[in-house]
This record gives structure tokens, C-alpha cells and sequence, in this order.
């Protein structure tokens, strides 16, 4: 429960349905950390926030359900936050809530749930499981509500993950759950959506990386480069390439003819390339570390629908195995745009998700 | 889903005894003057005041006068060592605690490092006890206050606070003990013992929460940490707590009556209680010396077991315990004191407090054991972690 409106709504649901419900929240990060960041954007509307633990507690009160707190910090910090800043430094552009799925909440937190005496986890997230029986196999389908669905973030689980979880939202559109959580009276109806990198206040990282490489005392290499075109002609400077993202347009600080892209970052040499928009377009590339969950691997090449970021509309495209079972290639019928090291690939076959990975 | 529920976590906190709650309600509702007033009202309030103090001066062998109230523990332990430091003249000063302090005594030297008073913060051995030799090798001639606890919060043990008055007071160094723990469990007698400044919360010993007390031996020189009017002649500002005093002084006298009997009787329940644990529960350790121990409290480590889900575990299942002190619930790090005595992080996490008190019976130990045993079982079956 993290105070939201969705595992608000998840839990006062279950306990409608006569499930024996405990709500868990978990303490993820340490909100009087890094207090320069809050002091520019306050901290209202961040993960582990006091509000937000209040506002759970609160519901838990009012659904008269047993309520605890329990404290992942140190794991979150070791699993998730170190991983992001370090993916970062290293030119790639990390999705930090994927690996909290992958190694926090689907794992730590699942082991709390049973250890804590509940046979199953339920969360809010827009996301349904399925059991094939011809296969065998637990299946993920995109929620219902696809401008909610959230499956890209959670390509990691496994069957035995799939097997303990419920996701009860997955059949219902935000404003049903919004309408539900009203229906039921819940405190939280009315509250809003909370951001996508829960510890970044305001989405700015490149202000949280410094905060956090500064209470690090790690000492500050110079991160200053230059801008280069994709011909290799110098067109000025930037202060670091951790500032820069495949495919980010704004904040390059050069003036040109025509709207250039950011193609790529090179922090050997700590370059930022650019180029124009067709310089963006990728037809393929390679996938590691991959997932499968509707299917059990690539017996032959396989058609699929592929995202390459939470915002980007799945696109076709041929699966290949590419040496073992965890790696992939992808190539899309169309090339596309802003393909980016680091960010996850996940396959869609229409509502399903056969697997997913990172790309290279 | 209701279930029978039952409490092992006095260390926390106590329910209020019967006789308290009435003493507390007739005050509430009747004792409503301003114990400073020169009317019949300001003098009923004065007189349950002055009953009350004397009635806890009588449980620690104080001299009713000496008894300061405050609104609790904390207050007491922030009068005392910042009021004793202050107060005392020189151009450097120097403080000596031990690294076993509840966070009442450890904040406030904090605040006196930043003030620039040095604090010297003595280990305990893998007993929980402080040799007595340490005190005397760190005191220096600018030491101001020598500051020690009674009986610790998460281990019960015991600090022979006797011995380390001697030593004080052969030194002429002011000595205040944060006695929280120990009212109310052991035998505390100010007088005999020597000691200088003794703190002591109601709410540990059936009375409710927001009073305490400092015991302040005549003539020790103590700056006021709060500012206002004359109360508690001139030591403590602030219209007295009258009923919560009252309370607090009835369940002084409860515990002076009973002290004998119900120490020998916890000590019973204490150990059966880990007799039942060590023989019933493979991987377990008692922390702590097993001896110099209040009779109620045990610490005890489940080896790979996440303490915060066995006390959740546990709570689903009627059984309140916890896994250290519980200001410092939902902390990160390991509990200060299970560091202390030599604890790695992943046993310091593992280890549970039992603090029992005067609702527990025998049969209660035997349903948490019972408990228990399931309840470290399941945990370790699950956790592939361990």
C-alpha cells in the first residue's frame, strides 16, 4: 500500500471480496536524505513520504485491516538506487522501477508477504496474470486500461512470482478504480497520480545524481566533454553526458539550422553525439537478460510487437535467438526511433507479454 | 478477524494499573486547580502534588524536595545532562556516557559536542555491562558529568551504578543515572547508592504517558533547559501535570508494594520463558549477561530470521513483542545497543525483545512460545536468504 488511490483501492476490493487482508507498505528511501533536493521542490508527492505512509494507515483504519511498515532502505539503496546512478555514469539510461519490481517488491517484499503468513501479494499496478493451462505456463497481459498498463516495468517476474500475485486493477480503467475508491469512501479517492522515479523529486536526475555522488563523497571526476556532431565536427561543450539521454532534443545548448537529436553518449571520451532525426531511427538491435513469461523461448524466429520505452507504441518486428535463451536480437519492420542502452525491450504477441529484456 | 491478544512489550510501554486509573480520572475530574493558586482549588491540586512526590521519593529513597517532575523520560535525561554540563564552569568540559544510552541521553550529548564539551562514550563488554575501571580511567580533571543507565531499555541488563558513584563521587564529578528501566523492576535507592541525578518515566510503571521525573541530589548545580515561571521551586517551569502526577505517585506506591514479589515472579515467567525458547527452537542466543538482568526482559537472537516479520508475524497472531526499542521502529540500522556488545548487523536484525510485566501469566509464555516455534519455522522455511 503506498498511500495511492490504486492499492488503496486493491486492498478495500480484496476485503469487499472476504479475503483475510494485511497491508503492507514498504520504506524504501529516507525522505530527510539529500535535503537540498527538497528544499527545491518539497517533498510532497515523493515515495516513503510521511504523508504517504499516513494516508495508507489511514485506509487500513478505515477498511479495518491489520497494517505495517516494513523497511526495505537498505535494499532498495544497494539493488536499485546504486544501479541507477552507476547505469547513468555509464552513459545508459537505467529504469530504476524495473529493477524495484524485479528485486524489491516482487522479492524482498513477496518473501515478507509469506513470511508474515499471506499466501499470495496483491498490488495496484494495471496488469493482468493469466494461467494457460495448455502450457502450463503464468501469463502477463496488458491491463485493460492501456493508456494505464503497466506491464513494460514488470517483464522481469518469473513464473513462481507470477504464481503468488494478484494485480486486481487490471480489469478496471483509472476512472473506474477512481469511482470505486469513491463508491467505497476511501480517503485517497481524490488524490493524485504519483510520478514515475518515486526517489527523483520532480524527474530531475541529473539533480538527484549530483545530490547523491555529493553525500557519496565520491570525489568529482571532471565530466565536461563535447558536443559532436555523427561526422565528427565539434559544436560545443556540456557539462557531463549523465545530462543526456538518447533521443532528447532539448538542453543541448547549440544552435543550429535544423533540430538536432542526441544519438548517443560516449563517457570513455565523454562525448555527446547528435544528429538529425532520421540519424535516431534503429531497425536492430540486441536484447540481454531476457525474461520469458507467456512463452518459454524462441524455438524458432517469432513475430512479436516490441517496446523499447514505457511511452512507445509497440511496434513489429522478428525475435531471433541470439546464442543463449537470455539474449536476443530484435529486428523491427519499420526502424525506430531513439533506441536506448539500457531501457527495457519487452515483446508483446497483441495483449501478451512473452518476455522482455535490456537493451544493449 | 479477531484474535486473543497479548502484551510482552513493557520495555515500550505499560497499561495503567486499576488503582492508577482511578486516582487519574478523580483528578481529571475533580483536581482541576493550578497547584500555584492561593484559593481551595490551587491548594487540593498542590496537596495531590506534594503526595504525589513524596510517594516517589519514598520508592527511590529520595528527600521528597529532590523530586523534580517533568513530562516525562526524555525531559528528565535532557535536564540532567545538559543542565549539569551547562551549569558547570571552565573553559573546556567533559562528559563521560556509554554507548548503551537510550537516545534521551545520547541526543543530548550530541547537542553538547556541537556546544563544545567533549563526550567520551565507553563500550560495554559482549555482556551489556560497563566495567567500572573504564568510568575511572576516563574521567579527566575537566569532566563534568558522568552519565550512566540503570538498567538498559532492549537488554534489561543491569549497570552497577553503585560502584561507578564511588568512583564519581571520590572524583567530585557530578553522577546522573537515566533510571527509566529500572523503576519500578529493581531496587533503586538514590541515598545508599550515591547517586547525584536519577530520571524516571510513569508511563514505564503503570501510570500514563507525559510525567516523569528528575531526582536532583540538594545543592547540584543544574541550568534550567526551559524558561518561564517558578514551578517545581525554580527548576522546572510549566503548570504541573497534577493529574498525571497523581497517577504517577499511586503507581510509585503500587510498585514499592509489590516490588519483592513481582520481581521474583517475572524472573519465573522470564525464565521459563527462555528455558521453553533454547530447548524447544533450534539456532537461538540469549543476549546479554544472563544475570545481571531486570527480571522481565529478555533478548533473544532467531539466527536467520528478519526480526521485523517475526514481529509482525507474531502481532497477526495476538503476540505484541518487538525487535528493539520502540522509538527506533522502522530504523535501518541495527539497534545501537545489540552493535554495542559486538552483535554483526544480520543477528542484530534477527534478535527479538520479550519485556513482560504484571498481566503476563504462565499460560500467555506458553501460547507466545508456542507461537513462536511456528512462527520461526515458517520464516525460515521461506526465506532463501537465511
Amino acid at each position: 500500500m503506498s498511500g495511492g488511490v490504486d492499492s488503496s483501492t486493491v486492498a478495500a476490493l480484496l476485503v469487499r471480496q472476504g479475503h483475510p487482508v494485511v497491508g503492507l507498505t514498504m520504506q524504501l528511501w529516507n525522505q530527510r536524505r539529500l535535503p537540498e533536493l527538497a528544499a527545491e521542490g518539497g517533498t510532497t508527492g515523493r515515495c516513503c513520504s510521511l504523508d504517504d505512509v499516513y494516508d495508507a494507515r489511514r485506509v487500513a483504519e478505515q477498511i479495518g485491516i491489520p497494517y505495517y511498515v516494513v523497511n526495505f532502505e537498505r535494499q532498495f539503496e544497494e539493488q536499485v538506487v546504486k544501479p541507477f546512478v552507476e547505469e547513468y555514469l555509464a552513459g545508459r539510461t537505467p529504469i530504476p522501477c524495473t529493477l524495484c519490481n524485479n528485486y524489491i517488491k516482487f522479492d524482498r517484499f513477496l518473501e515478507m508477504a509469506e513470511s508474515v503468513g499471506a499466501s499470495r501479494m496483491a498490488t495496484g499496478h494495471y496488469a493482468r496474470i493469466r494461467r494457460d493451462d495448455a502450457s502450463g505456463r503464468w501469463q502477463l497481459l496488458r491491463a485493460v486500461d492501456g493508456s494505464k498498463d503497466q506491464t513494460y516495468f514488470l517483464f522481469g517476474l518469473t513464473q513462481q512470482q507470477l504464481a503468488r500475485t494478484m494485480f486486481p486493477l487490471g480489469e478496471m480503467t483509472k476512472p473506474e478504480v477512481r469511482e470505486l475508491a469513491r463508491s467505497m469512501n476511501l480517503a485517497v479517492a481524490a488524490k493524485g497520480d504519483s510520478q514515475e522515479i518515486c526517489f527523483v523529486p520532480n524527474g530531475d536526475y541529473a539533480a538527484f545524481l549530483h545530490a547523491y555522488l555529493e553525500e557519496s563523497g565520491v570525489p568529482k571526476e571532471p565530466t565536461r566533454g563535447s558536443i559532436v556532431t555523427t561526422d565528427g565536427r565539434t559544436l560545443g561543450e556540456h557539462a557531463g553526458v549523465h545530462h543526456f539521454t538518447v533521443g532528447q532534443r532539448r538542453g543541448l545548448g547549440v544552435a543550429t539550422g535544423e533540430p538536432l537529436y542526441v544519438i548517443a553518449t560516449d563517457p570513455e571520451r565523454q562525448r555527446v553525439v547528435v544528429g538529425g532525426n532520421d540519424e535516431l531511427l534503429r531497425a536492430r538491435f540486441f536484447v540481454k537478460g531476457v525474461n520469458w513469461i507467456s512463452i518459454a523461448g524462441l524455438a524458432e524466429p517469432t513475430r512479436a510487437q516490441v517496446k523499447i520505452r514505457n511511452k512507445h507504441a509497440a511496434a513489429p518486428a522478428t525475435l531471433h535467438a541470439a546464442g543463449d535463451a537470455a539474449r536476443v536480437e530484435v529486428v523491427f519492420d519499420e526502424p525506430q526511433r531513439a533506441v536506448t542502452p539500457g531501457q527495457g525491450a519487452v515483446f508483446y504477441h497483441g495483449n501478451l507479454v512473452l518476455g522482455g529484456g535490456w537493451i544493449e | 478477524m479477531s484474535v486473543q491478544r497479548f502484551y510482552f512489550d513493557h520495555n515500550a510501554t505499560t497499561p495503567i494499573a486499576p488503582e492508577v486509573l482511578e486516582t487519574l480520572t478523580s483528578c481529571l475530574g475533580q483536581v482541576y486547580g493550578n497547584a500555584s493558586s492561593i484559593h481551595h482549588f490551587g491548594q487540593a491540586a498542590k496537596q495531590r502534588l506534594e503526595a504525589a512526590r513524596r510517594q516517589l521519593a519514598v520508592l527511590i529513597h529520595a528527600n521528597p524536595n529532590e523530586v523534580v517532575f517533568t513530562s516525562g523520560g526524555t525531559e528528565a535525561d535532557n535536564m540532567a545532562v545538559l543542565g549539569v554540563a551547562r551549569a558547570a564552569a571552565g573553559p573546556s568540559k567533559h562528559v563521560v556516557t556509554t554507548a548503551v544510552e537510550h537516545p534521551a541521553v545520547l541526543g543530548p550529548c550530541a547537542q553538547l559536542e556541537r556546544e563544545g564539551v567533549a563526550v567520551t562514550r565507553l563500550r560495554v563488554g559482549s555482556d551489556g555491562v560497563v566495567d567500572p575501571d573504564d568510568v575511572r580511567r576516563a574521567l579527566r580533571p575537566d569532566t563534568v558529568l558522568v552519565s550512566v543507565m540503570h538498567a538498559n531499555n532492549e537488554l534489561g541488563t543491569i549497570q552497577p551504578v553503585e560502584e561507578i558513584a564511588r568512583i564519581a563521587r571520590r572524583a567530585g564529578v557530578p553522577f546522573h543515572v537515566d533510571g527509566v528501566q529500572a523503576l519500578g523492576k529493581i531496587p533503586v535507592d538514590v541515598e545508599t547508592a550515591g547517586i547525584d541525578l536519577y530520571s524516571v518515566s510513569g508511563h514505564k510503571v503503570y501510570a500514563p504517558k507525559g510525567v516523569g521525573a528528575l531526582y536532583v541530589r540538594g545543592g547540584t548545580k543544574l541550568a534550567p533547559i526551559a524558561f518561564g515561571g517558578h514551578h517545581e521551586r525554580g527548576r522546572r517551569p510549566g503548570t504541573e501535570n497534577v493529574p498525571g502526577i497523581a497517577a504517577f505517585g499511586v503507581a510509585a506506591e503500587v510498585a514499592g508494594c509489590n516490588l519483592t514479589s513481582e520481581c521474583d515472579r517475572l524472573t519465573v515467567l522470564r525464565d521459563r520463558l527462555e528455558n521453553a525458547v533454547t530447548s524447544r527452537i533450534s539456532g537461538v542466543a540469549i543476549n546479554g549477561s544472563r544475570w545481571k538482568r531486570t527480571p522481565n526482559t529478555s533478548n533473544i537472537c532467531f539466527e536467520g530470521i528478519e526480526g521485523e516479520a517475526l514481529v509482525i508475524a507474531l502481532d497477526l497472531r495476538g503476540f505484541a513483542v518487538s525487535t528493539g526499542a520502540a522509538c527506533s521502529s522502522g530504523a535501518v540500522a541495527p539497534s545501537h545497543v545489540l552493535t554495542a556488545i559486538g552483535l554483526p548487523p544480520e543477528r542484530a536484525r534477527a534478535s527479538m525483545r520479550f519485556s513482560l510485566g504484571r498481566g503476563n501469566t504462565a499460560e500467555q509464555v506458553d501460547a507466545l512460545v508456542d507461537a513462536l516455534e511456528g512462527a520461526v519455522a515458517h520464516l525460515r522455511r521461506i526465506s532463501v536468504y537465511a
